[in-house]
Parts: structure tokens; sequence; C-alpha cells
């Protein structure tokens, strides 16, 4: 599903974020990036989102070599994908249920249809109670949920997640990672970056581990 | 195509809601583009009112046919047949050369000239009137006329309209700079509303682009609002430019009463209105697809 060999990511400046990372994640597989703040496991997740470039290698997601998609091509791939960041990146001036239907009105989903599936996925991270609310009026951990309804909602063969329990306690992070789990066991393909060990220690995923930029080639393939 | 359709409904109706949340500075834009757009619209419609004026006012243009010294009068009385007989000339006039010097010797200041002249060196004329005041009928009489035998010259009397008309010529070029300028202005107001716009809505334009959001989908609701606000804008300087016509109209319906005339300046018409309208859509549109480009060119993944 997704093949990254020999990335080298290299900023302006010339900080080295990830040298030589070779990696594969199998559909339907869980996998964990785990390493320090740092170790390169953002950079690592936006390559595989088109977010960045890679300076060198090949990144090839679901067929397709990202690193050189057209522009024109990227918003496809991302469609394909489910995004959910740290910092949620919700939109502060609209509802809860709006925020979700977002990904579907890109799409262009008719009103109606839109609708159901925002709903079914506001309840599948429990905020159907909350479809009106505004996002600044939500917890931490709603608005993280939030963020995970958007990602899901066009049902995306791919979740990928930076520190989605970054500032979350543990409760909230078991609650998380449940949810995450649950869309891996209906086929979802989900790449998580964190350093969360007790989230690893509960989904028992596969675990890719980073340290300044390098990929330790011992979990780099799945077993 | 029913997702293009609804794409475009809503951008619509996001352009419109924009527009209406913030009514004070929608009013503010669709002002600095009306008045942008009214001046040349104002000149342009000045313009055509004093050609059509001129048109009226200027008396028909005369040939004046000049004949050789030596042609004597039989010659004169036959060029005067042929011309009476001629199907484009309506009316003429004989000046026989004595007549000629007798104006001459009564036009001040040349009496004394003209009693140093030792003989007349003026030649008999005929001041002619074609059927058609038309430029090209009366090339075309002139240009016959002066290949008959005794003729030494024909002159076309239009200087004053020429000159006019090079007048309004200047005129057109100075409206057509004024337009290029403010044209130039429209789509930079455009460019700047929009920037700023996205600028507030950064953060809307950052999340869609990451799920999924083509560069049209981004760009389409801003080139609404652009050619919305050009649209409004265009209604405006219509709005002004009536305004004004109006009221040089109110003013000049007093003035004629007086000269016992009817004098009324034309509108901006219906065929002008609408080509500005599209005019104003079209630049506001413009300022917008280039303002997006500028932005969503340094969101691209690098």
């Amino acid at each position: 599903m997704i093949a990254l060999s020999n990335v080298t990511k290299r900023y302006p400046g010339g900080h080295e974020a990830l040298r030589n990372a070779t990696l594969t994640v199998e559909r339907g597989e869980m996998v964990f990036l785990m390493g320090h703040s740092g170790a390169g496991k953002s950079t690592l997740l936006k390559l595989m989102a088109a977010i960045e470039r890679p300076t060198s290698g090949k990144v090839v997601v679901n067929g397709e070599n990202v690193g050189s998609l057209r522009a024109r091509a990227i918003p496809y791939l991302r469609r394909n994908l489910g995004l959910v960041f740290q910092d949620h990146k919700l939109l502060f001036d609209r509802s809860a249920f709006d925020n979700v239907m977002l990904p579907l009105n890109i799409q262009g989903y008719d009103r109606r249809d839109a609708a159901r599936r925002a709903r079914a996925a506001l309840d599948k991270v429990g905020l159907l109670g909350h479809e009106k609310a505004l996002p600044i009026t939500l917890s931490g951990g709603e608005q993280q949920r939030l963020c995970i309804a958007r990602a899901v909602v066009h049902r995306p063969a791919v979740l990928l997640a930076d520190e989605p329990t970054g500032n979350l306690d543990t409760a909230y992070a078991a609650e998380i990672g449940e949810l995450f789990r649950s869309f891996n066991q209906v086929g979802a393909t989900v790449v998580i970056a964190t350093h969360d060990l007790q989230l690893a220690e509960r989904l028992m995923p596969r675990l890719i581990t980073i340290a300044s930029g390098r990929v330790d080639t011992r979990t780099a393939e799945a077993a | 195509m029913k997702a293009w359709l609804l794409h475009h409904a809503r951008a619509g109706s996001t352009t419109l809601r924009k527009l209406v949340r913030a009514p004070l500075s929608t009013l503010f834009n669709v002002v600095v583009v009306g008045i942008a757009l009214a001046l040349p619209a104002g000149l342009y419609v000045g313009l055509a009112n004093v050609q059509k004026a001129v048109r009226t006012l200027s008396p028909e243009p005369q040939l004046t046919v000049f004949l050789t010294l030596d042609a004597g009068k039989a010659d004169a009385s036959l060029i005067d047949t042929r011309l009476k007989e001629h199907p484009l000339v309506s009316r003429m006039r004989y000046v026989p050369r004595e007549r000629a010097l007798e104006d001459m010797k009564r036009a001040s200041g040349m009496a004394g000239i003209v009693e140093a002249l030792d003989r007349n060196p003026l030649p008999d004329a005929f001041v002619v009137d074609a059927s058609d005041p038309a430029p090209d009928v009366m090339e075309r009489l002139r240009t016959e006329v002066a290949t008959w035998p005794k003729v030494a010259h024909v002159q076309l009397d239009a200087e004053w309209a020429q000159r006019l008309d090079a007048v309004l010529k200047v005129g057109r070029i100075a409206l057509l700079l004024l337009a290029t300028v403010l044209a130039f202005s429209l789509v930079a107001i455009t460019f700047n509303t929009i920037r700023l716009q996205m600028l507030t809505q950064r953060e809307e334009i950052e999340v869609t682009t990451l799920i999924g959001a083509t560069d049209g989908f981004i760009r389409r609701p801003f080139l609404y609002y652009g050619a919305v606000l050009g649209l409004l804008g265009g209604l405006a300087a219509c709005g002004l430019v009536w305004s004004a016509t109006t009221v040089v109209n109110a003013a000049l319906i007093d003035l004629s009463y007086l000269y016992g005339a009817r004098w009324e300046v034309a509108q901006l018409s219906w065929r002008d209105s609408a080509s500005l309208l599209g005019f104003a859509a079209g630049l506001g549109w413009l300022g917008a697809w280039m303002s997006v480009a500028r932005h969503l060119a340094h969101v691209r993944p690098r």
C-alpha cells in the first residue's frame, strides 16, 4: 500500500530530516512510526500525503509515485487518504457537522447522502449529540475525535495520523486508540506517528522505529 | 456534471453570503470600482454627445472649383452647365474673378495690396453643394471635377469639420488611455480584496487543500466574488453616469427653453451599459484569478 525506498528529505538550509529511509506498509496493516520528536516521523507522513516532496528516493502510495505526482493530481490522491493532525486543523467558524461535511462537499457528494454519512461518522466517534457545536466549545479529546470523524467520513483506504494522542490524557488516548483499531478492523490501512508507548502496548501494531532521520531497517518490512 | 453544478451553486451562494455578511466593506468596494468605471464611461458619453452635436451643427461641406487663369467666359459657362446637370450636385454658385477681387478689396487690410496689382490674379470659381455631404461622395465629386478641362483645382471646404474630428480623435485616445489605466486599477482592486480574503481564510484554504480540494474548488468562490464585485461596480458606474446625465439634462431644459430649442444629452445606451457590465465582471474575474493563482503557488508541496 505504501512503500518508501531510499527516501531522503533535506529542507532548505540543509537540515536533513530523513536519510535513506526505506519502509513498506501492507494493505490493511496498522503501523506505528515510533521515535522521539524531531526524529522524522511527521516528515514521513507528510511525504506520504504529498504535503512535501522527497529530495531523493521514491514514495509510492496506492501504486502511485507520490513524489513526482503533478500538482493537479495531488487532490485526487488525498481523497484516498484520511489525515488526522496533532493540532486538529478544524475550522472554528463552522459547526462540528459542517467540519465533517467538508471532505464530502469537496468531492461533490449529493447533499442528503453527505449529511447521512457525516452523521454516521459523528456517531462513530461519539459526537452525534454535538453536531451543532462549534469546535471551540469542545474539549481537546472531542476535538481530536471530530478531526478523526472528518478524516474517515469519505471512507479512505489509508488513515494517516500525526501524534493523535499528543495532548490527551490516558483515558482520552485509549478512546482514540480504540477508534483507530476499529477502522483498521474494517480494512483501512492505518499509519500513526507517535511516541505514545502506552498506545502501542494497547493496540499491538507493527512498530517502525526512527531515530534522527534513519529508519531502523529491522523494523521496516512486515514480518 | 451534477457535482459540477453543485460546486458552482455552492460557490455562488458562498459569494452572496460573503457580500451580505460584510455590507460596509462590500459597499466601499463597489463604490471604488464604480467610480473607477464611471470616469471613462462618463467621458465616453460626453464624447458621443459632442460628436452627435457636431454632426448636427456643422455646415454642409462645400466644394470650391477654381478654373485656370486663361479660362474665358465661354469655358466658365460650359462648366456651369456641366455642374448644373451633374447628378451629385444639389446647388451651385458662380463667383466670377472680378467679384472675387471686389470681395478681396473689401476685406480689411487687403485693399492696398489689391491696388498694387497690375492685373487680377484670381481665377473664376464655383461653390458647389453636393447632394450628399458624405465624405466619400464629396471626394468622388472632387476628383471627377478636377479632371474637367480648364479646371485648375478643386478644394474641399471641410477643414473646420476635419479639425474638430481631429480634436475628437485626441479625445478618444485620451478615453482609451483612461479606460486602460482604470481597467488596471479595477484588476488591482479585486486582486487586493481577494488577497485579503484569502489571508483571513488561510486556514480554511490550507485544510481544504489537505483533504483533497482541487485548485478549482478553492478558486471558484473567489472568482465568483471578483466577478460579482466587478458587476456591482459596473452597475454603480451605470447609475453614476445615468444620474450625471439626468442632472445635466435637467439643467439643459431651462437653457434650451431660452433658446427655443430642445437640447438633450443622450444616456449611455443599453448595449454600451451591457458591455460595460460584462467588461467589469471580466476584469474582476481576472483580478481574482491572478490573486488566487499567486496564493496557491505558495501552498504547493515542496
